[in-house]
């Protein structure tokens, strides 16, 4: 079809289910994302919010900025609410105490809270088989409580519990492979995301509500705050992390890799770690065995993907 | 009427007894000695004599928070647990409660580690005693029975809406076989339909909820939740009321054994309570002035009806199944002392602690601690609290 691109934006609904007003930070490449992903929701989806971030910036009483039915618990038991509901609604609509209709049910979390704390909830879910959508909104460390690490924060970003000092030079492990270990649950579906490419996002949200079970959606979401970069750069950087090949975009449907988009040529990683703060410790021999890593990792995937 | 009854496990019963309630959701995960409960449970979905959705958790944590999220779409939800089980769904009673989510939990009693122990006492009651539940004590298996059903009507009635604990002794009541009367189906259904929260996740109408407070809010949302929880009380009562004029089994708040008159009382909670009916009537025929008083509700505290039944007392012996470390003798004797405070003419509370872990203490246990109880009034209690029957 010609003229993809000015058409697929009149194809979105125009609603908003997630409304401004919030207090998200500035340039917040979450916020961008949550409100593509509340587009994807529909009015007939029940949403489970973790502690972290978006639960912070858009729920502070008496006000919210969700006009879907929204729940928020704890930091760690998400998956485990939404297990819950998703069971509730089952058995009172067999038992007639409810309606029947096609009541959808989104779980949304930050790294930390899908990563680190909230992994044996979200773990126990997906072994179960709920009915849900998993979304774990990346932003690369604990940013609600002030740029703490996670096993999400890339290999040598300075953090203020990895930070870069005399002796170490910031976060010293690799990025915790969370779309890998949803796969190794034999999931219908799990895919990366990025808001910087909001069509592929809508779609794979889509696609993660309507497929029967559980399915996993991981998305990057820039944080200029954390990240210490200007937050105009917010959308390209996302671009820059997939076309550097750091965040590929990529699907897998029962256990099948597809790549969603594959550029010409990956660009080096040091045109996006650059114009992040918390990357410019690194001495250049560092920044070389992080391109090569990511290659590898890339080539991996691709390899997965044939 | 009395009914047939029938010689049944508690634990088994209490089962069939969320059978009869209609339960939708159960979630739960297995720790000892609560087990028998949600195997039996799981036995009556697999075999479809209860149409439920059952939900076999990775952790007690993830146990309580799937019914946090059943509750909150409006089902009619129950969970079981015990000791570090209780411990690990300790932040999630918070929010259960704060929600204001009619969830039913039995706890089968038991101690927490270290050193490890699956027999009962009451620390894991007691380590929840502030977390918003209504909290109800069992003595015997018809009663559990029978304060489950209770249970339900009383989480979801609109002055109520909070959760409830059902708490029966570890092993001590959950595994013994008793004579019970199960009620029939339909008087259960009639006397406890399942009442749906006013607010619920639905897309038709939909709420926030969790939302989080800053300061200007969070005292006034807390407060809201603790006039609520004071106000149960009568509701309460009035439904072991109706509940006595359909079944024929009376339950009060603060139950008095042989108290007429009694000028020295031993205070007792949980299974243990019948043991000690044992040494009170022996004392009694021996010439001790003793009498009997029990608590069943333990939340909200029933400050009246204890006071009541105290007030002419000169002594009160007060067992606690659980140690306050470093504080002013056990949990229970120092709550009630502080119950007592504003009385005019205040009984001496002599606290004792013991049946730790599984420890039993036997009838004439009972006997030594109201001898050795009563005579420490007397003398005066030079420790802040007795332990029984320890070697040292």
């Amino acid at each position: 079809m010609q003229n993809l691109g000015i058409y697929a934006s009149r194809l979105v609904r125009k609603e908003e289910n997630f409304v401004p007003g919030h207090r998200a930070c500035i340039g917040c490449g979450e916020a961008l994302a949550v409100r593509l992903a509340a587009k994807a929701f529909g009015k007939n989806t029940i949403v489970v919010n973790a502690t972290g971030c978006m639960e912070i910036v858009a729920s502070q009483l008496p006000y919210t900025s969700w006009k879907l039915p929204w729940i928020h618990t704890l930091f760690e038991n998400s998956a485990a609410v939404a297990s819950g509901i998703e069971a509730g609604l089952k058995a009172q609509m067999r038992k007639g105490k409810l309606p029947q209709e096609d009541i959808k049910v989104a779980a949304i979390a930050g790294d930390g809270a899908t990563l680190d704390i909230g992994l044996q909830a979200l773990s126990g879910a997906m072994e179960r088989g709920h009915d849900f959508v998993y979304l774990c909104f990346d932003n690369e460390a604990y940013m609600n409580t002030g740029i703490q690490r996670s096993s999400a924060t890339p290999f040598g970003a300075s953090t203020t519990t990895s930070p870069a000092g005399r002796a170490k030079a910031g976060q010293m492990s690799w990025k915790k492979d969370m779309p890998a270990i949803a796969v190794a649950h034999n999931i219908p579906y799990v895919a990366t995301a990025c808001p910087s490419y909001p069509f592929d996002l809508i779609e794979k949200v889509k696609k993660g509500l309507e497929t029967r079970g559980p399915t996993y959606i991981h998305i990057l979401s820039v944080c200029p705050t954390g990240w210490r970069c200007d937050t105009e750069i917010s959308v390209m950087l996302g671009r820059l992390a997939v076309e550097t090949g750091v965040f590929p975009l990529y699907e897998v449907e029962n256990g099948k890799y597809k790549m969603s988009m594959v550029p010409d040529k990956l660009k080096p990683v040091k045109d996006y770690m650059k114009l992040q703060r918390r990357f410019r410790h690194l001495k250049p021999e560092a920044i070389d065995s992080i391109q090569a890593r990511v290659v590898e990792e890339y080539e991996k995937l691709l390899e997965k993907a044939k | 009427m009395i009914g047939k009854r029938h010689g049944i496990e508690v634990s088994i019963a209490l089962a069939d007894a969320v059978k009869l309630c209609d339960a939708d959701v159960i979630a739960a995960y297995p720790i000892t000695p609560q087990t028998h409960i949600v195997e039996h449970l799981a036995e009556l979905v697999a075999e479809g004599e209860l149409d439920a959705e059952y939900i076999p958790v990775e952790s007690e944590h993830s146990a309580l928070s799937a019914c946090l999220g059943s509750a909150a779409a409006g089902a009619r939800t129950f969970t079981a647990t015990a000791g570090q089980g209780l411990e690990l769904m300790h932040e999630v009673l918070y929010v259960a409660s704060g929600m204001r989510l009619p969830i039913v939990m039995a706890v089968a009693n038991r101690a927490l580690s270290a050193p490890l122990s699956v027999w009962g006492d009451h620390s894991d009651a007691m380590a929840v005693r502030d977390t918003g539940w209504i909290q109800i004590f069992t003595e015997n298996g018809q009663e559990v029975v029978d304060q489950i059903i209770c249970a339900f009507k009383i989480a979801e009635h609109h002055k109520v809406l909070l959760p409830v604990m059902i708490h029966l002794d570890g092993f001590n009541l959950s595994h013994v076989i008793e004579p019970i009367e199960m009620p029939d189906k339909q008087g259960v259904c009639d006397f406890a339909p399942h009442r749906r929260s006013p607010l619920t996740l639905h897309p038709s109408r939909p709420v926030a909820m969790g939302d989080f407070a800053p300061p200007v809010i969070f005292t006034e949302a807390k407060w809201a939740q603790e006039q609520a929880m004071l106000v149960v009380k009568p509701t309460i009562v009035e439904i072991w009321e109706q509940f006595a004029e359909k079944f024929g089994r009376t339950y009060k708040p603060v139950e008095c054994y042989k108290c007429d008159g009694a000028k020295n009382l031993l205070f007792t909670m949980g299974s243990f309570s019948e043991t000690a009916m044992t040494a009170v009537d022996k004392l009694r025929q021996a010439g001790v002035d003793i009498g009997l008083v029990r608590l069943r509700l333990w939340r909200p505290f029933p400050f009246e009806e204890f006071c009541a039944a105290v007030k002419d007392a000169e002594t009160l012996l007060v067992l606690d199944r659980c140690i306050s470390s470093g504080g002013p003798g056990g949990p229970v004797a120092s709550e009630l002392k502080s119950a007592l405070y504003k009385l005019d003419k205040k009984p001496k509370v002599v606290s004792f602690v013991g049946g730790l872990g599984g420890r039993d203490i036997t009838v004439a246990g009972f006997e030594k601690i109201i001898v050795d109880g009563l005579e420490l009034a007397e003398t005066g209690q030079e420790r802040i609290f007795e332990i029984v029957g320890v070697r040292e």
